[in-house]
């Protein structure tokens, strides 16, 4: 820290005297190797996704319809967006999706990280069953779970007379979100739990060793320190799951293919059916609208990471 | 293992009843372990349920459950699948595309997030993580069209351009993760180094990549899967059908054969099955990782 601070002060004072060393101050502030380590990336990541992401955008202003020409219509597409209620009905199943997705898996990753991470017995075959549904893909395990849910599941309900379940719950209107929110979770768990498990590793024993002398409860210390430290790990896993969960493609997909009707249609996949059906523009105006949301929730988490004094 | 040996006598008298809630050493718990067994059911039984599809013809999966047990078993899935997929084809694309990401993702994102966190002091490296992290944020339909033209254009509707999209993709989300594992590690050790002589270079290799291996284990894993799995991307990307992975030729075959459930999941298995054997070795590495960790 010392050494690098120490240059960057010399390389502050030497800017008020020279308006070369001053443009070199702000481009190359630090060590030439430090710089070689992030401009490479950073060009590719421009040209490959930044770039792309600007035309996209650029496109919902036009009528384009994925090939040909086009010509500049202005805000039409978004005012049309804004109408209509196709597009309204999967931002609103996919926003009580995702808000509830979310919580459940990260509640249950967590509870299953500290247990994987306790003294229990056969603790590594326990983490590699856990782990175990990250090798399949998220298309999979909803043909999976659409055979378990739609036919395995109703019998067994039946032979037991479980009421609630005789019926396919993804063939009902009200309900077949419910299956879409378990079978998501059920994908996106064991990533959690990895990422939960690698922050767990990070607490040295000893803390623990102290707070027991201390004569502190599960609960409580669960509360005061497990939880503080694991703060960083829990913010990294609810943005990402959370964005996870607002694009979801695949489980709706293979699960529901979107409905009943519209009930279970995502916004990710309104947006790829536009895409197919010739609404390239249309679609692409209600990508921009998903992202400035997307980004605002963004904002609002880092906000509540800032107010509570942490950082990323 | 041997750490619950050593130290329970010692902790012993001091905690009685509390050492159980101790990450390491003490009793085993034996009603967490009960607990954990019957939740893990939950993962078990659709993956008893995938095998058994697999093994199974249409007339066994018949009006059941599909939890009967597949007998006799049909072999024969798994041949028709083979032929079907061409799969030792589709299996060379599927790990080309993965090596070359997994590598590059765990390459570039280490050396990006370790040269951010230790100059967070200036702006630009801030704007620098701010502006990564926005990929985060943008949905992939957005950018979908743009990069499969982009690719195109340039030559790269190959798996060679499926890779590095899947390294840009990551680029954000893996950043994350190291600059926070980065984060926790004393930068007085580096310093040392530095007093030593080591260049920034030398520093990186020598004192800070290997003090990674954990979360270059968890980062590799990650896009290991995430590249092998992955069927949008290719499908979009690579322009000849020869070329691609298996997720993408199994979506041809299921839709072309609709109907033979059975025959589709003995290719699911197919697919899974080195999948598998890799997360097996580097999973243990990682708890290996994660037991040296907390024992220290």
């Amino acid at each position: 820290m010392t050494a690098t601070a120490l240059r960057s002060q010399g390389t502050a004072a030497r800017a008020r005297r020279n308006p070369l060393s001053m443009v070199k101050s702000i481009f190359f502030p630090v060590a030439p190797t430090y710089l070689l380590m992030v401009i490479p990336a950073i060009i590719l990541f421009t040209f490959f996704i930044i770039y792309p992401a600007v035309q996209g955008a650029f496109w919902s202003f036009t009528n384009y319809v994925g090939y040909g020409s086009s010509k500049f219509i202005g805000l039409a597409n978004f005012k049309a967006a804004f109408a209509d209620p196709t597009i309204r009905d999967s931002y609103g199943f996919t926003l009580l999706f995702a808000v509830v997705a979310c919580i459940v898996t990260n509640v249950v990753a967590m509870a299953l990280a500290l247990a994987l991470n306790a003294s229990i017995r056969w603790r590594t075959g326990f983490r590699t069953i856990f782990f175990m549904p990250m090798v399949l893909s998220g298309l999979i395990v909803s043909y999976i779970f659409t055979f378990i849910i739609g036919t395995s599941v109703p019998i067994i309900s039946a032979a037991i007379h479980f009421a609630p379940l005789e019926s396919d719950i993804l063939a009902n209107q009200h309900l077949a979100w419910l299956g879409v929110v378990f079978v998501a979770s059920w994908v996106a768990v064991p990533g959690a739990i990895i990422i939960y498990l690698a922050g767990l590793v990070s607490i040295p024993s000893e803390v623990y060793e102290a707070a027991s002398i201390d004569g502190a409860s599960g609960w409580k210390k669960f509360q005061t320190m497990t939880f503080p430290l694991l703060f960083p790990f829990f913010i990294i896993n609810t943005i990402l799951t959370f964005k996870g969960f607002l694009n979801v493609y695949d489980v709706v997909v293979g699960l529901t293919g979107g409905g009943p009707g519209t009930a279970t249609t995502s916004v990710a996949q309104t947006i790829f059916n536009g895409f197919y059906s010739g609404d390239y523009a249309y679609q692409m105006a209600n990508a921009v609208i998903f992202f400035i949301i997307t980004l605002f929730f963004a904002l609002f988490q880092l906000s509540v990471i800032r107010r509570r004094g942490g950082s990323l | 293992m041997a750490t619950q040996v050593t130290t329970a006598p010692v902790a012993a008298p001091r905690v009685r009843e509390r050492r159980r809630l101790t990450p390491e050493g003490g009793r085993i718990n034996w009603g967490l372990t009960v607990v954990i067994a019957i939740v893990a059911l939950i993962v078990i039984v659709p993956l008893y349920f995938a095998i058994a599809m697999a093994l199974k013809s249409p007339a066994q999966t018949g009006t059941g459950t599909g939890f009967n047990f597949p007998w006799p078993i049909q072999w024969g899935n798994f041949r028709a699948a083979w032929d079907l997929t061409d799969f030792p084809l589709a299996f060379s694309m599927s790990l080309l595309v993965t090596v070359i990401a997994v590598v590059g993702e765990i390459l570039v994102s280490a050396v990006a997030a370790w040269s951010i966190v230790r100059n967070w002091g200036h702006w630009q490296f801030k704007a620098t993580f701010i502006y990564l992290m926005l990929a985060l944020f943008i949905p992939f339909p957005v950018v979908a069209l743009p990069q499969v033209k982009l690719t195109a254009a340039i030559g790269l509707d190959n798996p060679f351009g499926v890779a590095i999209l899947h390294i840009m993709f990551q680029l954000a989300f893996n950043v994350l993760l190291f600059s926070a594992y980065i984060r926790g590690i004393p930068v007085e050790l580096e310093e040392s180094a530095r007093i030593d002589g080591c260049s920034t270079w030398q520093t990186f290799r020598r004192v800070v990549l290997p003090l990674l291996t954990p979360i270059a284990a968890t980062v590799g894993i990650f896009a290991f899967l995430q590249s092998w799995n992955d069927f949008m991307m290719p499908q979009l990307v690579t322009a000849n059908p020869k070329w691609q992975t298996l997720p993408v030729v199994q979506y041809l075959f299921q839709d072309q054969f609709t109907g033979n459930f059975n025959v589709a999941f003995a290719s699911y298995l197919m697919a899974l099955l080195p999948t598998l054997v890799v997360f097996l070795i580097a999973q243990r590495w990682v708890v290996s990782g994660i037991m040296r960790g907390s024992i220290k």
